[in-house]
Parts: C-alpha cells; structure tokens; sequence
C-alpha cells in the first residue's frame, strides 16, 4: 500500500485540542454483555423494520428481530441471548436529535448463546444478493450517518473512488482510531470486498495524520493483502476534513455539488467501523452486534473505547466504565462539535453512536451571553462549506427564507466551527439547525401554494370554457334560426301552432 | 443660446412622450406588482377577502383598492411580509373575515354524504371528487382547507380535521 499526502489544503476548518489521549491510552474493552437490550427498529435513514418476535419469545445472538423491507433499510438483530420483554415506544437518540420511536426491549440472560454455527447464511455469488445479504446483515453506514450500507454499494453511478474513511477528526472519539489499530488487516479486507461490490478502479484509505499507530497497522496490512489498488492518505488534523464532502474535495478536488451525495459523481465514501462490519459479515457470517463505542470525558471513572452490543443502555455502558466521577455537568452523545445533550442515560446506544462524553463543569462552556457581532468575518473563513455565517445568522433571524436560499443555509453542515470561532458566543449553528427546520417548511408550503395555484387556474379555465360553450351553442341555433328563412318560417308557424293549441286547450276546458 | 435651449427643450420634450408611451404602451408594472403580491399570499383560494380568488385580491391590493389584512389563512405573517414589500404600514389581522387555516383539510362523512354533488363545483382547487348518487371524498394532499365546500352542503356532512390527522 501506498502512502502519500494529498497537495491540497482543506476549506475552513480549524486546529481543535483532541482530547482523546485518555480514551486511547489501553485497547478497546471487549466482552461485555448488557443486563437489557433496547432495540430501536429504525437505526437506519429510511423506512423501519418490521418485528418478526414476539413478546416472552427468547432470542439468542445474532438472530434477527426485526426484518428490513426496502433495499434502503437495514435488519436488526439481537445482539445478546434473552427474553423479549415488550415492543413498545421509547426515546431513542438519532442523528441529529431524540426521538420518540418504536423499540423491542428485551431482558438478557447473561449466557450471551450464539445461533448454532451455520445458521446465518454463507455470502451468495449473485451481487444482488450480496446486497441483499448485507442489508439483513444490518449493516449501516457507522461514521454516524447511519445511511444503509447496501444503498450506497447498490448499482448506481459507476464508482471511480472508494474512500474509507478513518479521518475522525471530531475532539474526544477516538473509536475508529483504535479499531484501525487492533483490526487494520479486517478493514482492509473489508475495503476490498466493498471495492469489488462497486467495481471501484481505486480505493484510498483516508486517514488523519496524528494517528500514527493506525497508519503504520494499515499500511502493514495493505502490504500483506498485496492489492496495488489501495493507497493511504494522510489528513492534516483539521476539523471537520473527515466529513464526507471536505473529504471528497480535499483528495479529489472535486466539489460535490450543493443537494447532491458524493456517489453521484462517482465518489462513494465509507467509514472504517462500516468495512470491518462487512468483513464480519461476510468472512464469519456475523451481522452487526456491536460497535466500539468510545466513552470520553472527565466525568467518567475510566474512560476508554468499549466493543458495545447495539441497544445497550447508555447508563449500563457507563456502569461498565467505572461509573460516573465527580462534577458531571452534561452527557453529551457524539463528538463535542457535532455531539448533543442526552436528557437522561436510559436510552440505548445504536448503530449510530460513536462518543459519549461525560463532561465535566469545567469542559463545557459555561457562559452563554451572546454578545453583537461584531462583523469579523472569523466564521466566514472557518466554515468548511464556503458559506457566509454571518449573513446566514441575519437571514435566519429575520426569517427571510429568499435570502436563505440565497446564501445556502442547505449546505450548512452543522461542524461548529463558526460557533467556537464567534468572539461574540453567538450560537450560529443551534440558529442555522432550527431554521432549517423552518426553511424546510416554508419550502413545503411554497410548493403547495404553487401547485393550488395551477389547479385554481386550471379550474377556473375550465369553468371559463363551459360558460362559452353554452354560449356558442346558443350562438349557434340563434345563428341557424336567422340565416335560414325555411327554417325560420317553420320556427314561427310551430310557435303560432303551439299558441292556437294551448287557447283551444283553454276554451275546452272552460 | 438659442440652439441650447431648442435642443433641451426638445429632448425634454421628447423624453416626456417616450415615458408617457411606455407607461400607455406597458401597463405590466401594475401587473408585475400584482403577481408578486400574489406570490407573497398563501393562495389556497379561500375567497375569505371578498374576492373571488387571490389573484384579484392581489390586484386589488397592487391597485390601491384593499387593505393588506384581509387573508385569514396568511395570518399576521403575510400581513408582515406585504406591508415590507409595499412600504406599507402594518394593520392588525381583520379577524372578522373568517377562519381558513392551511393546517386544516376537509373531510367528508360517509354516512351522511348524500351523493348531491353540489361541494364537487365549487372547490377551487378540485380537491372533492364524485358524481352523483355517489359518496364523495376529498384529495386532502389537495385540499387548501379554505372551508367553501362547507357552505355548500345541504346535509352539513363536511367537516374540518387537522392536516396531519
């Protein structure tokens, strides 16, 4: 494997602390088995799954409970033996919030029994069943997008780079570092059965440069797969160039173009944790159980990055790591740019959370008076996206959503940077998150009223165009009548006919 | 001096007359007014202004001739966002003039629908469909909830239901 560094400089960005030396400094904890299970049925972007358990039915690891339906979906499995205790509707944290959403809870047993060897199904010949293997294999996209796996790999544009992603440069995660340490040989065999999937001529493992130990396991294993496809690139160490479109443009050059994927010209981007759980799939039969999940920050007795079984609760994951410490100020889920409060540590861990912080008094940010702007213009050059933050906030606050179009509030990614750079504490990114709730909205509304609209016009012109043909007919017989004398004799004698009639008709009955 | 004052007075002369023509020749300004105002209401044709349509409450309004809170389903927002676009001074919603929502969509009951077709015509939008002797139904991705069909019924079968019921 080839390593090289790309020539180009990431857009924006900024030099963060890492803070992830504590959670890196002993190997990723195995072996640990939850007391409950919560297993929300929709981990994935897209339509949920379907429960195929009943309540009191005992499952064991690896069985599924819940089956996708569309290719843009993904199974769920039981990642530890027990009793399924209810299916019912929990708070679950998703990608961007906490949602309310159906779940299948479920009481381990501790014996954490496997299904029989043999019983999941050997990795078919036919890439439509590959697919289709993949996607009851519930395997997702695990950077934290959580998109369907085997949507991405599906037959679409041709792919002309396959970029794993082990770039994770968000402060405090740290879990696809140490997976590229202790499973870099799983991750490249993982890259290269998705390589063969897309039929990618190329394939570029991305990595950020302050990972050395990843980069020299990677490099070793690419060495020993002796695929001359794969290179390694090493990232300068600026958040957020791990997202998947500075990502795209920082090895390629390419823009991806505004409200569209990266796959759609030809890039398709997938994390680290995604090709060792295909490299599960496929070489052992295993579907997605778990994920290394790291737990950070100095509100936690030892933090470090734990192989979690997906739907373990958050409070149990805690529990394993010593427990809490100290002055806990917040329980932050994910990274500390992109990452949100949790209102409790009930809820579970899913197939999208990568980072729990524990954070203490002293690492969160404990003042909050927003002052002026004062039209520095610092966010404008942090932002990755090329977007004018400072415009975006006026726009937003003043609910111009013409203006907001305008200046690419869809394009805002949410990193954060403009947020730590504002030497005024201005909460841009909490602003822009909301408005695109907002813009959403309007955008559905403009729709509508625009189609009510053409069908107002289009009624209207029917209703125009019955009044005139009763006119026309109209017309038409008042036309006949004057133009033809015989007839208009005839007219005339019927009408005197029908007149000495009705009198006769009178005087009759008389 | 002379030939000064001929030459201004003749391009005054002849810069009036292009004006005046183009004002007669391009009467689309009003128009071209009217159809922004238009784009700034909700447009779902509830007539509740007192005019047969938003359109011509929009050209009412580009002419000068209606005040700019009389749409029930824009609310205060629209209100806001006319007197912006017309350097206007924003009026308090006239609440009197009815109740559109665009929250809200029709439903018809079955079990008193009596197949009349009399709602069917009058939806601005063909929203209600059926023909006689037959229960009708109504499209509610189409429905503007703009309450028009209400006052048609004989039997009072119609009523309003939250968008997203």
């Amino acid at each position: 494997m080839l390593e090289y560094t790309p020539d180009r400089r990431p857009t924006g960005g900024l030099r963060l602390p890492a803070h992830k030396e504590a959670s890196t400094a002993q190997p990723i904890a195995r072996g640990f088995v939850p007391r409950t299970l919560v297993l929300a049925l929709q981990q994935h972007q897209g339509p949920p799954t379907t429960p195929v358990v009943r309540r009191g039915e005992r499952v064991l690891r690896g069985q599924v409970v819940a089956r996708a339906r569309a290719l843009r979906s993904a199974a769920v499995h039981a990642s530890t033996s027990g009793h399924v205790r209810a299916i019912e509707d929990r708070l679950v944290p998703s990608v961007h919030a906490v949602h309310r959403t159906r779940c299948i809870v479920i009481d381990a047993d501790g014996e954490d029994e496997p299904l029989p060897p043999g019983a999941g199904s050997a990795w078919p010949e036919d890439p439509e069943k590959q697919l289709k293997s993949i996607r009851d294999g519930g395997i997702v996209g695990l950077g934290g997008g959580v998109f369907p796996t085997a949507e991405k790999l599906g037959p679409q544009t041709p792919c002309k780079v396959l970029i794993i992603n082990g770039v994770e440069c968000e402060p405090y995660i740290s879990c696809d570092d140490m997976l590229m340490r202790e499973a870099a040989a799983e991750i490249v065999d993982g890259a290269l059965i998705m390589r063969e999937l897309l039929a990618a001529p190329e394939c570029i493992v991305a990595v950020e440069r302050d990972k050395p130990q990843a980069i020299e396991a990677l490099l070793e294993a690419g060495r020993a797969s002796g695929d001359a496809s794969l290179r390694l690139a090493d990232i300068p160490t600026i958040y957020p160039t791990g997202g998947e479109r500075q990502l795209v443009e920082m090895l390629t050059g390419e823009e991806v173009p505004s409200t569209h994927y990266p796959s759609e010209i030809g890039y398709i981007c997938q994390n680290v944790g995604t090709a060792f759980a295909v490299h599960r799939l496929v070489r052992a039969g295993e579907p997605l159980l778990s994920r290394v999940v790291t737990v950070a920050g100095d509100g936690i007795a030892r933090p470090q990055n734990v192989e979690t079984p997906i739907g373990t609760p958050i409070g149990e994951l805690i529990e394993f790591c010593g427990g809490y410490r100290g002055d806990v100020d917040r329980l932050i889920l994910g990274g500390s740019m992109m990452g949100y409060a949790l209102p409790n540590d009930e809820m579970p861990i899913t197939k999208g959370s990568n980072c729990l912080i524990a954070a203490a008094r002293t690492e969160v940010r404990q003042d909050f008076s927003e002052r002026f702007c004062i039209r520095c213009g610092n966010c404008g050059t942090a932002c990755p996206a090329r977007l004018l933050p400072q415009e975006l906030l006026r726009a937003a606050r003043d609910n111009d959503h013409a203006l907001l179009d305008e200046f690419g509030l869809t394009d805002c990614i949410e990193c954060g940077c403009c947020d730590v750079i504002c030497p005024s504490h201005i909460p841009l990114t909490e602003v822009f998150r909301n408005a695109k709730f907002a813009h959403a909205r309007y955008q559905r509304q403009e729709v509508f009223s625009a189609e009510t609209q053409q069908r107002f016009r289009r009624h209207e012109e029917r209703e125009r165009a019955d009044v005139q043909r009763g006119k026309d007919l109209q017309d038409q017989i008042r036309h006949e009548v004057e133009t033809d004398e015989p007839a208009r004799q005839q007219a005339i004698e019927a009408a005197i006919e029908r007149a000495r009639q009705r009198r006769s008709q009178d005087t009759d009955s008389e | 001096m002379l030939i000064g004052t001929v030459v201004l007075a003749g391009l005054a002369l002849g810069l009036c007359a292009v004006l005046v023509l183009t004002d007669r020749l391009l009467p689309a300004g009003r128009d071209r007014v009217a159809e922004q105002v238009e784009s700034l209401l909700p447009r779902i044709q509830c007539a509740q202004c007192g005019y047969p349509g938003c359109r011509p409450y929009a050209e009412a309004i580009a002419a000068g001739e209606a005040d700019i809170n009389r749409c029930p389903p824009g609310g205060e927002d629209t209100v806001r966002r006319l007197a912006e676009f017309l350097g206007r001074e924003v009026v308090a919603l006239d609440t009197t003039l009815g109740s559109a929502s665009m929250n809200r969509v029709a439903r018809i009951d079955e079990h008193n629908c009596i197949g009349c077709n009399r709602c069917v015509p009058v939806c601005p939008v063909d929203a209600v469909v059926g023909v006689q002797q037959t229960i009708h139904a109504v499209i509610a991705a189409h429905c503007t909830g703009c309450e028009i069909c209400l006052a048609h019924c004989p039997v009072d079968c119609i009523d309003l239901i939250p968008r997203d019921a």
